[in-house]
């Protein structure tokens, strides 16, 4: 920082211009192109600031003041709408104003670098870089800006800006009865976040019920999942195992079935008139139907149980690619050393396959945290519970919040538990990952 | 000596093969409810016996004919559509993500990877709505295009199965071809990329698979804009309380369709998980 004001202060004219006109030193140096293209920046940045931005942001602070109206109009003889502000309008291109000008900042700052940088180089008679030679740099030694240009600008489009958008609803009353464009919804603090903690017991209590069930959840589900999916794997890629194809594909054709027809099909005959408990009773087991999706504990089992059956073959697809991938020469020096298959396996193939999948596997938690499909298709988050507030008992937390965002609209209760469950994830699996040899000794296999 | 030994292993190997039969008959078993029920005559979700009455092909004709409430050839051409451009850009995105976390060093590299790490975390859900208002204001709402969009917005995140195989092709290769003067543009494309084939296939199956999967960025999407549907909210569509007496057998018919060219592409594209590639590269 300190060096970026006295690279600025030390510079000529040129330099100095080009913090009011950008990429005039880049002109002045002879980068043409670049130079115009940091100008054509400005100027559209402007453009859109004026021309579109301002009108938003200038009401960001209380989220727009003119409700709709309704007015009579008297030569019609109706009601007419009169169109007043749009708060989610508001919000939401604020946030990609702010955005937009935070870019245009660091663009800003890259254009007095790159100027004073010139300015040293023409001082001191070296060599300044051709469009060309620029382009090079892009395919080479700078190939990682080529590469992350496309995906960072989805990535901020699709995931950023929308995250930052949903976090700011948080603080507001955005749910059913503040609808825009009807009505207008505005700043409300923390309301949200001290109504689940203290202010409302159901909400409480639907909280820390359905927080403590999603944990239990998804350590079941990860690891019954990561386990059996490691055998399964290990078993078909032994040597004793024929057609390692056929069983490999057999595994596979279940979960090729999209989730929504598989998990739809199971939940229907888990039914009290199902297939399962028909099949049950036709072999004499059972004289009344089984409440698999009534009971809770037997629900809570169920959906457990399915998902490995969802899962396993995907632990075990990916497991049998590492498998093959397992370096070769590690084996033949192990065996050069005298070690045995199994001494093998545990000191070469499980470390290398825990090694290769443990970023994999966090992010599997996490997912299971956030498994959606699974518990909507099967259960619907039921048996639905009275004692909590529009959620049943094997609901998890992110099921729940689709029923709040889609059934009752109530965004900005949702948005707040959307912030606890990335709180959630976010600590465990940071804490995880750190401790994994993966993050710290990432070079190790290489 | 030699021959308790193969008894044994004779022995552990029908041991195995029993347990897969086991196995992959209880794997199978929906598999194999749903082929018969897209094939039962009488309708309705639930019968109070196992075995259908009578088998029909009608169900399956309904499907492609019948199009006045459900236009199921449509809705899969659209699906074919969006999976296809999704798939192809998020197998790009998420290889060139990989590409770079794994084998180029800058400054930025670590706080960009933290950066998405978190960014990960945070429940899908949380986005649709800010999404569906963003595609609403470009007026791309109830498009095929924005669900493309969508579907290859996160690209950028899924990174880490690919890193990690990047991670596990030996660094000697990339040296070599750099001592030939190769740039870092030329080792990704003529040495990491060939050498890949399993992760590619593994990102373009797992890319071409969301569209087929996914109901609910469509239904947020879409809303109520039925020739749009994907074939998943289609089918979903066909379920719920009022149809499904009537349309529970179709559904199992559509769903049949729907799985065979899934199946086929696993199926087909296999032997990239089976293929060792590392393997011997260096000592050549």
């Amino acid at each position: 920082m300190k060096r970026f004001w006295k690279d600025f202060a030390q510079g000529d004219l040129w330099v100095k211009g080009s913090c009011l006109v950008m990429g005039l030193g880049c002109l002045k140096r002879g980068q043409i192109v670049k130079g115009l293209l940091y100008f054509a920046a400005e100027i559209l940045y402007f453009l859109f600031f004026f021309g579109f931005g301002w009108k938003y942001l200038s009401h960001f602070h209380t989220l727009g003041e003119n409700a709709q109206l309704r007015v009579w109009n008297e030569e019609m003889q109706i009601y007419q709408r009169v169109p007043g502000d749009n708060s989610m309008l508001i919000l939401l291109f604020s946030v990609l104003t702010i955005s937009v000008t935070v870019l245009f900042i660091c663009l800003w700052a890259m254009n007095i670098i790159t100027a004073s940088r010139l300015y040293q180089l023409e001082k001191e008679n070296k060599h300044i870089q051709s469009l060309r030679e620029d382009g090079e740099a892009l395919l080479n030694e700078r190939f990682h800006v080529t590469l992350l240009a496309a995906p960072m600008t989805t990535l901020l489009l699709f995931t950023v800006l929308p995250i930052i958008f949903m976090i700011l609803i948080a603080f507001t009353n955005f749910d059913a009865n503040h609808q825009p464009p009807g009505n207008l919804f505005t700043w409300t603090g923390m309301q949200n976040v001290t109504d689940i903690f203290l202010g409302n017991a159901t909400k409480t209590r639907t909280f820390t019920g359905i927080l403590g069930w999603t944990i239990v959840w998804a350590v079941f589900a990860t690891f019954t999942n990561y386990i059996f999916g490691m055998i399964l794997a290990i078993i078909i890629n032994s040597k004793l195992v024929k057609a390692k194809k056929m069983w490999r594909t057999w595994f596979m054709i279940p979960i090729a079935i999209p989730q929504f027809v598989s998990l739809l099909l199971v939940s229907r005959a888990l039914e009290p008139t199902g297939a399962v408990n028909v099949a049950l009773m036709e072999l004499g087991w059972i004289k009344t139907p089984l409440p698999f999706l009534t009971d809770v504990t037997l629900s809570r089992l169920v959906v457990i149980v399915v998902n490995m059956w969802i899962g396993i073959p995907y632990t075990m697809m990916t497991f049998s690619g590492v498998l093959m991938n397992v370096p070769e020469e590690l084996y033949e020096s192990a065996s050069i050393d005298g070690a045995g298959p199994v001494r093998r396996f545990i000191s070469i193939t499980l470390p290398y396959m825990i090694f290769v999948t443990a970023p994999a596997t966090i992010t599997t938690f996490v997912g299971n945290i956030n498994n959606f499909n699974v518990i909507y298709l099967l259960t619907a988050g039921g048996p639905a519970s009275l004692d909590y507030y529009q959620a049943g008992k094997t609901d998890l937390l992110v099921t729940w919040l689709y029923k709040l965002t889609v059934d009752q609209h109530d965004y900005a209760l949702a948005s707040t538990i959307g912030i606890f469950i990335f709180m959630i994830v976010s600590i465990c699996s940071l804490a995880v990952y750190n401790r994994t040899g993966a993050v710290k000794k990432e070079d190790m296999f290489q | 000596m030699k021959h308790p030994v193969n008894r044994r292993k004779l022995r552990a190997s029908i041991g195995l093969h029993t347990l897969l039969t086991v196995l992959s008959i209880l794997w199978m078993l929906p598999v194999f409810w749903l082929l018969i029920s897209s094939f039962r005559k009488e309708p309705g979700a639930y019968t109070p016996y196992l075995w259908p009455k009578a088998f029909t092909f009608d169900n399956y004709i309904r499907l492609f004919t019948d199009t006045r409430l459900f236009n199921f050839p449509r809705w899969f051409m659209n699906t074919l559509f969006v999976a296809a451009c999704s798939c192809m850009i998020t197998t790009i995105l998420t290889l060139m993500v990989a590409y770079v976390y794994s084998r180029l060093r800058f400054k930025s590299r670590r706080a960009i990877m933290n950066i998405s790490l978190i960014l990960g975390m945070f429940p899908g859900f949380m986005s649709m709505i800010a999404i569906y208002h963003f595609m609403k204001a470009i007026g791309l709402d109830q498009t095929l295009l924005a669900l493309i969009l969508v579907y290859s917005g996160g690209a950028a995140l899924n990174y880490y199965i690919a890193k990690g195989f990047f991670d596990t092709i030996p660094k000697s290769l990339d040296e070599a071809a750099t001592l030939d003067g190769a740039s870092k543009h030329t080792v990704f494309w003529k040495i990491i990329l060939p050498n890949s084939k399993p992760i590619v296939v593994n990102t373009a199956i797992n890319a071409f698979i969301a569209p087929w999967v996914d109901f609910i960025f469509v239904s947020v999407i879409m809303k109520d804009n039925y020739k749009n549907y994907t074939v998943a909210k289609g089918l979903y569509t066909m379920v719920d309380r009022a149809n499904i007496y009537q349309y529970y057998t179709v559904f199992c018919a559509g769903s049949v369709v729907v799985a065979i060219p899934i199946v086929l592409l696993f199926i087909r594209l296999q032997k990239y998980y089976v293929a060792g590639v590392t393997g011997g590269a260096t000592k050549g």
